[in-house]
């Protein structure tokens, strides 16, 4: 019973978004106001928005914006990759700023994982949910140069500037960096290890911001398409005066066939 | 820079860029004539990736230079060049006619938006085409059907239904994309890739119940798109009351682009080594196509609009398609290739000859068809040779893919589904013979709504139309074109999948 009740607690994210889903597909079915359906559609999307961060959470992870220091201590190439942001990022950039490329502060990088070490529910989080995500974003690293040949973001090369910055984000683009995969296969010998010893690495554990950049652009897609829905409502409430879904019927049937069918025709 | 290495590209930039440009054009002709000339050189772009591929074999495009299974690949076989010289020949087609037909047809105000909308459209549908990552053929297909609504909408001039059509269309495309965003979440759990090659092969010996669950969710999503029988309730009313032009070019193109993506997941991304690929096939697109084929066309018999009547003829169609797939032998996904080629080319023609006579009758309702031959005799025969294109008659394309099908029945052991493709083609017969009956046999309405002064299309619409009706035939002799291409893009993807060749 008790691992049963853990069993569904441990996945409360999952439920929200089963229960997000069923209510705006409900949403969408049952009420016959456009406008409602239309609000039916947006809790249905949200919802798929909330399995895709669920899906890019590392658990330990920190947000997904780099902090191991800075890139860009030349001044060319500050904006290429959205580093403008750090500066909003308080301490770790702020204090990185003075560092050399090559080394990452140890301080640091541990203080941003102790931070995380400290939660309970850490190491149960790791046990269940992202054992998925994490196995399945080594695997496909699988054909890309490992990590060993690729230019860390810890160890730039010199002279390439701008291959670092791409070389960056092809780093930061998969959840874990090198020293972290063969711990994470390990994973389900529990997280504290896999901290532990990324600490000990000098490594950053990142969410996976790939499932972020992805929802963004649904986001978008989604405003566009509650737009274009309440547009149309807006129309629709222009030539027919109403937006109730049976009343519109009974007004198309009574256009196709002079009279109406169902029930709707009562009352028209 | 080499242009032709960058063709892939090209073919999602040009109406890409040109659609924004539209808007700032001075209203009238400007807008049109540049769309005409961007899908024309869409569509060039397209024939030279067409030859570049069955010259040289696939494409692999990295767009911006990044590493396929990191960065967006865009991958180019025979399978997909076909279909992308289906969409931008239909644009290339139908734009040039969409000036006269849409005239009447849209708000003045709103001619701008309809070119932008239009090209936008036309980007959408080409980039799911051309795209080697799932994700990626999400936002194209938002895309493309965004514009949709928005284009079908605007037949709201003319009939105010356009608007619930599109209302309608909406909610259900939103369904069915969001259906569709969440089988590849589940996939990219399962796999932690989005590119569509490399899924495949992490996928690969892969049985969980997220990969599973991702692809039942994407089928019933792109299903949704593709109107495949039970899903289909969008269709007929968004072409029946969209503006005829843009009828033409959805109905040949959207939901063709469907059946590609669908055909593209089954057999690229899933394959055969996949627990639900064979009872997908026999027991959901085996019975669902032919359920389609018979109660659409039956459906179909009894409209009393020309534009409806043709709409649920399209559902019938797919109906022919998935068949054709569920097969899953080369022979039966050659015939889908086909059909989805020649299909795109009979209905293409068929709501053109339609958007003849609404411009002049202002009316689609199959009235306005009666004695047609002795009014706009051009385009009346255009009408009947499509619509026995349609049937299958001998010498015509349609003829072509029930050839294809039935053979594929025959070698895939399914002898049965030959006589229902017969049966099903006989009741196409009874629709587009009611049609022509009225065309050729009865006199011309003497009084009334429907009298039509004897004057026929004008060139820009006929020619365009003849264009259409001439590709119908000129596929329907010449068919080792379009079958040879089918075939050996069939047989590429049944060796990806897995499959006896």
């Amino acid at each position: 019973m008790d691992g049963w009740f853990e069993f569904v607690l441990a996945r409360y994210n999952y439920w929200i978004v089963i229960v997000l889903m069923m209510t705006g597909l409900y949403i969408v079915f049952a009420r016959g106001n456009l406008v409602k359906k239309v609000v039916g559609l947006t809790v249905f999307q949200t919802s798929v928005f909330i399995f895709y961060i669920t899906i890019g959470k590392v658990a330990g992870g920190t947000a997904p914006i780099y902090i191991g220091g800075e890139l860009d201590h030349g001044d060319g190439h500050g904006k290429g990759q959205g580093h403008g942001e750090d500066a909003g990022h308080g301490e770790g950039a702020g204090r990185g700023e003075g560092e050399s490329l090559h080394a990452v502060p140890e301080g640091e990088a541990a203080n941003v994982l102790s931070g995380e070490h400290g939660e309970e529910t850490l190491a149960s989080k790791i046990d269940n949910l992202p054992a998925n995500d994490l196995k399945a974003a080594l695997e496909s690293l699988d054909p890309a140069p490992g990590p060993a040949e690729t230019p860390s973001l810890h160890e730039p090369p010199e002279g390439d500037l701008g291959k670092i910055s791409n070389d960056a984000l092809i780093d930061t683009s998969k959840p874990e960096p090198a020293p972290g995969f063969d711990l994470a296969r390990e994973v389900h010998g529990g997280a504290a290890n896999a901290l532990d010893a990324a600490a000990a690495h000098g490594e950053i554990i990142y969410t996976n911001p790939l499932p972020h950049v992805l929802i963004l652009t649904a986001i978008v897609v989604g405003v566009s398409t509650t737009a274009v829905a309440l547009a149309l409502a807006v129309r629709i409430r222009e030539a027919y005066g109403t937006i109730e879904e049976d009343e519109l019927e009974a007004l198309n049937e009574m256009a196709e066939f002079g009279h109406t069918l169902g029930p709707a025709g009562a009352r028209g | 820079m080499n242009l032709i290495a960058q063709l892939p590209a090209l073919a999602i930039i040009t109406p890409l860029i040109c659609a924004p440009i539209t808007i700032v054009l001075p209203r009238g002709r400007a807008p049109w004539v540049w769309a005409t000339i961007v899908s024309w050189l869409t569509f060039a772009v397209c024939i030279l990736l067409l030859r570049e591929v069955a010259a040289g074999g696939e494409i692999s495009y990295h767009l911006g230079d990044w590493p396929p299974p990191l960065g967006i690949e865009y991958r180019i076989d025979l399978a997909n060049a076909l279909v992308l010289v289906l969409v931008s020949g239909i644009a290339a087609v139908v734009f040039p006619a969409a000036y006269r037909s849409v005239k009447p047809e849209i708000d003045p105000r709103q001619s701008t938006f309809f070119y932008c909308a239009m090209l936008i459209c036309l980007t959408g549908l080409i980039g799911v085409t051309i795209t080697g990552d799932a994700f990626n053929i999400f936002v194209f297909l938002e895309i493309s059907s965004l514009s949709t609504y928005a284009l079908v909408a605007m037949g709201a001039r003319r009939d105010r239904r356009a608007l619930t059509a599109a209302f309608n269309y909406l909610v259900m495309g939103t369904i069915g994309a969001t259906f569709f965003v969440i089988g590849i979440g589940l996939l990219y759990q399962a796999t932690g890739t989005l590119n569509l090659a490399d899924m495949k092969q992490l996928l690969a010996g892969q049985t969980s119940r997220v990969v599973d669950a991702g692809f039942a969710f994407i089928v019933v999503g792109i299903g949704l798109k593709l109107a495949i029988f039970p899903l289909h309730l969008w269709l007929p009313n968004a072409y029946t009351y969209a503006p005829t032009a843009v009828s033409a070019f959805i109905a040949a193109t959207a939901t063709k682009v469907a059946v590609y993506v669908l055909i593209r997941f089954l057999f690229t991304v899933f394959g055969f080594d996949f627990s639900f690929m064979g009872a997908a096939f026999t027991w959901v697109f085996l019975p669902l196509g032919i359920v389609g084929m018979f109660i659409a066309s039956l459906v179909a018999v009894f409209q009393d609009d020309v534009k409806r009547m043709l709409a649920y003829s399209s559902v019938a169609q797919i109906g022919y398609m998935l068949l054709g797939l569920s097969f899953a032998t080369v022979e039966g996904l050659a015939a889908a290739l086909v059909h989805v080629f020649n299909h795109a080319l009979m209905k293409g023609a068929l709501f053109m000859a339609v958007a003849c006579v609404v411009l002049r009758a202002g009316s689609h309702s199959i009235q306005a068809f009666a004695g047609l031959s002795q009014r706009m005799p051009i385009t009346t025969w255009a009408f009947v040779l499509s619509g026995l294109s349609l049937i299958g008659v001998p010498l015509t394309v349609g003829f072509i893919s029930k050839w294809y099908l039935l053979e594929a029945a025959f070698a895939a052991g399914h002898g049965y589904a030959s006589f229902l493709i017969v049966a099903s083609s006989l009741i196409a017969v009874v629709y587009v013979g009611r049609v022509a009956e009225l065309m050729l046999l009865r006199p011309p309405a003497q009084e009334g709504p429907y009298v039509l002064p004897k004057r026929d299309a004008p060139l820009s619409m006929l020619i365009p139309m003849w264009v259409l009706v001439a590709a119908n035939i000129y596929f329907g002799i010449r068919a080792d074109f379009t079958g040879d291409i089918a075939r050996r893009a069939a047989e590429a993807l049944m060796l990806a999948a897995g499959g006896a060749p």
